[in-house]
């Protein structure tokens, strides 16, 4: 799902500024959250998509894009959620994935195979802090919907995982 | 329409009250990884009722909101499984209960994203790649616990006792179910209830528990007809709604 960015340059520039609540190092555009933007004469529409079901972040994130957009001079604004296509880590952007290995979380690993299998050999997930390998996972379930929590046996250091969905 | 609208309901009830359940856990949890694990499964149920209840709502119409559904609704309404409002009991047992609905969810998402009705199919989509986790997380547990130590195992079997009968409810069919079938918006249930119970089975065995034998199967949840524990979660769930109407968070 290739997303065109090319129309209305001027408004995915603003929607870059709209920060991720839970992890304020990615913007909404780095998650791949912002699916379209559209005019209908002056009414401008931004369709976006939750990252997971219950994400308690939607809400906040529809009023903050609104608030940006507002300050940059778009008075009339509509906001729609979609669920399908269902949201998939494959759409966060390669600068997304840098900056939260930056911030400490490891990024998703597209080459897991952990979507389908019920029980799946867990797949080495590599440390943000030391790049090592020899890495075990504490729990399927970290401290937001996205993440799973891992632990690094060469550095000791607890991480967060952001899992690949 | 006022079917489909019953149907989508229906639908969100059974997330709707397990999740209410599984907050119950929220601060109390064995261990901290485990909290957070309850408290994360319970809000994709929760977000998914939500999505199935905004939906619901839209088919209504009549300025109906899905606070209106989840919150102002009495107790014969609601057509939940009564599996999902059991109460919690001891970790093994919210983690058994949970097995059971993860079970047959799974499943029968995997068919509802077939389903004719394009939002029921991406709420379906969307939901499913979250309960693949629960599935995993409730098995990979109830292994851990049946085939653990001897106390372990034994409250395992004990509380299997006690939920089993509880089991054979996903798989009634009644009237809605039928014409939804029919027109292609509802899974057949009859073709799922064989890959649930094997899976059951699966990871019953490897956690070297029993299915007890020859019990009564409880039913009810799809009449409104509620167990005992139903009022007392409804107390809790509505207290703001009934304390003040339409107030507004
Ligand atoms: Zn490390």
């Amino acid at each position: 799902m290739v997303i065109e960015l090319k129309q209305h340059p001027e408004v995915w520039s603003v929607l870059e500024k709209v920060a991720d609540p839970e992890v304020p190092v990615l913007s909404i555009l780095d998650l791949g959250i912002v699916r379209d933007v559209n005019f209908e004469d002056d009414q401008l529409e931004i369709t976006i998509t939750p990252t997971y079901t219950g994400c308690p972040a939607m809400n906040v994130i529809a009023t903050q894009i609104r608030m940006e957009l507002m300050a940059a001079g778009y008075p009339k604004i509509s906001i729609k959620e979609v669920l399908s296509p269902a949201w998939t880590t494959a759409w966060m952007s390669e600068a997304g994935k840098q900056k939260l290995k930056a911030y400490g979380i490891a990024p998703p690993q597209e080459d897991s195979s952990d979507k389908t299998a019920l029980f799946s050999t867990p797949k080495s997930i590599i440390c943000p802090q030391c790049d090592s390998t020899d890495t075990e996972m504490v729990s399927q379930f970290g401290s937001t919907a996205c993440k799973s929590l891992y632990k690094c046996k060469s550095c000791q250091e607890p991480f967060d995982y952001f899992k690949c969905h | 329409m006022e079917q489909k609208f019953q149907y989508v309901q229906r639908l969100a009830d059974a997330p709707l009250i397990l999740g209410q359940r599984l907050c119950e856990w929220c601060g109390h949890g064995p261990i901290l990884e485990q909290d957070i694990a309850l408290s994360n499964i319970a809000l994709d149920l929760l977000g998914l009722a939500r999505n199935l209840l905004q939906y619901a709502a839209e088919l209504k119409g009549e300025g109906i909101s899905e606070d209106d559904l989840a919150f102002s609704r009495p107790e014969k309404e609601y057509q939940n499984f009564l599996l999902c409002e059991l109460e919690n009991g001891h970790w093994g047992k919210t983690i058994l209960r949970q097995f059971f609905f993860d079970s047959f969810h799974y499943f029968f998402l995997n068919e509802l994203k077939n389903s004719k009705d394009d939002r029921l199919k991406a709420i379906a989509e969307k939901s499913l790649k979250e309960v693949t986790y629960h599935l995993r997380f409730s098995s990979e547990w109830v292994i851990r616990l049946g085939d653990g130590t001897e106390e372990s195992h034994a409250k395992m079997q004990e509380a299997l006792n006690e939920i089993w009968p509880f089991t054979g409810e996903f798989f009634q069919v009644d009237e809605l179910d039928l014409l939804m079938e029919k027109q292609g918006v509802a899974p057949n249930l009859n073709s799922i209830q064989k890959s649930v119970q094997q899976r059951v089975a699966e990871i019953l065995t490897q956690a070297t528990l029993e299915i007890p034998e020859g019990t009564w199967m409880q039913k009810g949840g799809k009449s409104g007809v509620h167990t005992e524990a139903m009022g007392f979660l409804l107390a809790e769930m509505q207290f703001m709604q009934r304390a003040y109407p339409n107030m507004q968070w």
